[in-house]
């Protein structure tokens, strides 16, 4: 019994959706961050399914280099994220207000 | 047993030599600046520059390559394409190293991490500019993009900072936008090999509506990249936040390199569609030259003001690749030849008259350059003649060019707004030139007097009238370069 | 049949015998000295204090999230390479070598930067040790 690969995508494109609406209407620096990491993870989702319905491994290899690279992206993100709240002490995106958002 | 451990697939490591070359360049400079006690950042530059000297050499040793046209697993392509967008950015990083320095020399910072994160940064660039897989492509993107994020934020300067946080949070958003797309193009077509995709689209085997989707997002990811209307928002924020030095090479190779992996992408892979992508372009390209020149008006600092121009210089690239053709593709390259001269020398000229720090960027501090220091108001005002594209300069014949490849390959309207735009686009120039000219000085800002970056800012001013004056002696190249292999 | 399944009991015992050796050998090593504060109960018995304007971890903390990564991702690809060991041969060695080497040239330059001090506040300007391990990754 094969669950039909649309659900999958389905699920992906909802948690994509999910994510792209929290970058937009959150304003913490810290959680819009979080909804990218949402959003790289459903396509991780949708990887692994294309990759279950093409039966190659592409995709899952894929999935690898977008967890690592998700990774890197959590160091240097933070590391922003870091230095702006040390001269501010916030990371609330709309007190970024040196320059025009 | 041992025999079967020792055999390995065939490895060609030639066409990617440049990338290996900065990776080992890299990683000696960063060691170098954190290993030895006492830190000399003159010889971490010589040491840079010595690497992107012989990942140049490798690479014009490539222009005659004459093994497999894919490489690695069918990872990286080795074409004449790659050999060019290569040299250009190679060229930009040399003088963005020259003009770094100086930069931080003069502010008295010691940032030793800037030479190592800009060899990664071009290490991104040239590899983007010769990926044949999707997966590259995006592993490329990310590693100039990271490299940048940081790049902007080497600063004391909380705007610098600030700047950064934005550019990355939208990055960040973007790469998502753009992995999506990747995972869309292997769903439709069971591959993320560029040929393969083309292939399977051409056949119509690839399902038709995925790979539209993945056109649709991989042209959002991109669109971010090169700061096209409406995915620009970052760009004047980050290229007024960053240090002007890195501005300068951020302006210059990140959109050399972003579009020559947009062509690769949209000429190869989604060749098949190239009815269904044009139009997006297309509306890209209108936007991108209408709002960049508009908003760039209403200006009041000098970097701001660079910052829109370089996104409605986006647009004009964009109206090359909309053509969709050879013509196209050789005239978007001219484009971005002299689009990256031009911009890194007026990026190189506001560091030199902007004092030491970052004070005196507003355009009235630009009033009477030409008191102060005819030299440096005279190649601004080549530079700013060049991106208003009037005559003798790159900028001129660059334009034509993207017109006419436009206007051969049916789309008049779009060369119809470009023109348009350029002219609205030339008013803003030559105020700046206005006011360097004719009106006395405002402020008592005394510009730097040192002559290697003056140089450094020299060069891409003689590119810029060479290429203005005898185009042919690129052209010719550019042409034998714009044949996409696959 | 059950002799099979003998090499995960070996691995078992082995990732046991490691961590009770670890234990025990850094009690050994480290040295002791109990403060009142140390030795009270977590969360328990003491006064709750207010941390100032709401919860907030010390950024040092974040600084150890973000060298976590130097351990992390090597993980990510060693385990596929470890199940294709045999199958990619020579090649792969040479490969993974070479990818532990950057790796490592990372680690080195987070140790040289003071990224691995706990006490001393970060040396320098703070966001520089992040950087060089997250191009390795990328």
């Amino acid at each position: 019994m094969r669950t039909p690969i649309a659900y999958f995508l389905v699920a992906s494109a909802a948690l994509f959706t999910i994510g792209s609406v929290g970058v937009l209407v959150r304003r913490n620096a810290l959680v819009i961050f979080m909804s990218v990491e949402l959003q790289l993870n459903a396509v991780n989702l949708a990887l692994v399914a294309f990759s279950r319905m093409h039966g190659s491994l592409d995709g899952q290899v894929l999935a690898f280099f977008s967890m690592v690279v998700a990774a890197a992206e959590v160091v240097v993100g933070l590391a922003i994220i870091v230095s702006v709240y040390r001269r501010r002490r916030s990371a609330d995106v709309d007190d970024v207000n040196l320059l025009k958002w | 047993m041992l025999g079967q451990f020792l055999s390995h697939p065939p490895v060609e490591l030639g066409p990617i030599g440049p990338e290996l070359v900065l990776a080992g360049a890299g990683v000696l400079v960063l060691l170098g600046g954190a290993l030895v006690r006492r830190r000399q950042p003159r010889a971490l530059l010589l040491a840079s520059l010595a690497g992107l000297t012989g990942a140049a050499v490798v690479s014009v040793s490539l222009w005659r390559w004459r093994g497999h046209a894919t490489v690695l697993g069918g990872m990286v392509q080795a074409d004449r394409f790659a050999v060019v967008a290569r040299l250009i950015l190679l060229g930009v990083a040399a003088l963005a190293l020259v003009l770094g320095h100086h930069y931080f020399e003069r502010l008295g910072e010691e940032r030793p991490e800037f030479y190592p994160l800009v060899l990664f940064t071009t290490l991104g660039m040239t590899l983007i500019t010769a990926a044949a897989d999707l997966i590259l492509v995006f592993l490329a993107l990310e590693i100039l993009s990271l490299s940048l994020y940081v790049l902007t934020a080497l600063s004391r300067r909380l705007a610098a900072v600030e700047g950064s946080m934005k550019y990355f949070l939208l990055g960040a958003f973007s790469s998502a936008f753009f992995l999506y797309g990747v995972a869309m193009a292997y769903g439709a077509t069971g591959s993320t090999h560029l040929s393969t995709i083309a292939r399977s689209l051409a056949g119509q085997t690839g399902n038709q509506a995925l790979a539209l989707a993945a056109v649709a997002l991989l042209v959002i990811g991109f669109g971010f990249k090169v700061a096209a209307v409406p995915f620009h928002m970052w760009t004047p924020d980050v290229y007024q936040g960053a240090p002007t030095a890195v501005t300068a090479y951020m302006s210059a190779a990140t959109k050399v390199a972003a579009f020559a992996a947009f062509l690769r992408v949209l000429m190869t892979s989604f060749q098949p569609l190239t009815w269904d992508w044009t139009p997006i372009v297309w509306g890209l390209a209108v936007a991108t030259m209408i709002v960049g020149s508009v908003l760039a008006i209403a200006q009041t600092d000098i970097k701001r003001m660079l910052a829109y121009s370089s996104i409605a210089h986006a647009g004009f690239v964009l109206v090359g690749v909309s053509a969709a053709t050879q013509e196209g593709i050789q005239s978007a390259l001219f484009y971005l030849l002299a689009y990256a001269a031009t911009i890194l020398g007026a990026f190189g000229v506001v560091m030199l008259a902007s004092g030491r720090g970052e004070e005196h960027t507003s355009l009235g501090s630009y009033a009477g350059l030409c008191r102060r220091s005819p030299l440096l108001a005279g190649l601004m005002s080549l530079f700013l003649l060049s991106m208003a594209g009037i005559p003798p300069t790159a900028g001129f014949i660059a334009k034509v060019n993207v017109f006419r490849a436009a206007v051969d390959a049916g789309h008049w309207g779009v060369a119809l707004v470009g023109v348009l735009a350029s002219v609205v686009a030339a008013f803003f120039y030559i105020r700046v030139m206005v006011l360097m000219y004719m009106q006395e000085p405002l402020e008592d800002v005394e510009p730097d007097p040192s002559i290697v970056p003056r140089l450094a800012v020299a060069v891409p001013a003689l590119l810029t009238l060479l290429f203005g004056v005898f185009p042919g002696l690129v052209l010719g190249l550019l042409e034998r370069a714009s044949v996409l292999r696959w | 049949m059950l002799s099979e399944y003998l090499p995960i009991v070996v691995l078992a015992a082995l990732a046991l015998a490691f961590a009770v050796a670890s234990l025990v050998v850094s009690s050994l090593l480290r040295p002791h000295r109990p403060t009142p504060a140390k030795l009270a109960p977590y969360e328990c018995g003491i006064e709750p204090q207010r941390l100032p304007k709401g919860e907030r971890f010390p950024v040092k903390f974040y600084v150890l999230a973000m060298l976590f990564i130097v351990f992390d991702v090597e993980t990510i690809f060693l385990f596929p390479w470890a199940v294709g060991f045999r199958r990619l041969g020579l090649f792969g060695l040479v490969e993974m070598v070479v990818f532990i080497g950057l790796v490592f040239v990372a680690y080195l330059y987070v140790w040289r930067e003071g990224g691995l001090d706990w006490n001393e506040p970060v040396r320098r300007s703070g966001e520089r040790e992040q950087v060089g391990e997250a191009l390795r990754a990328g």
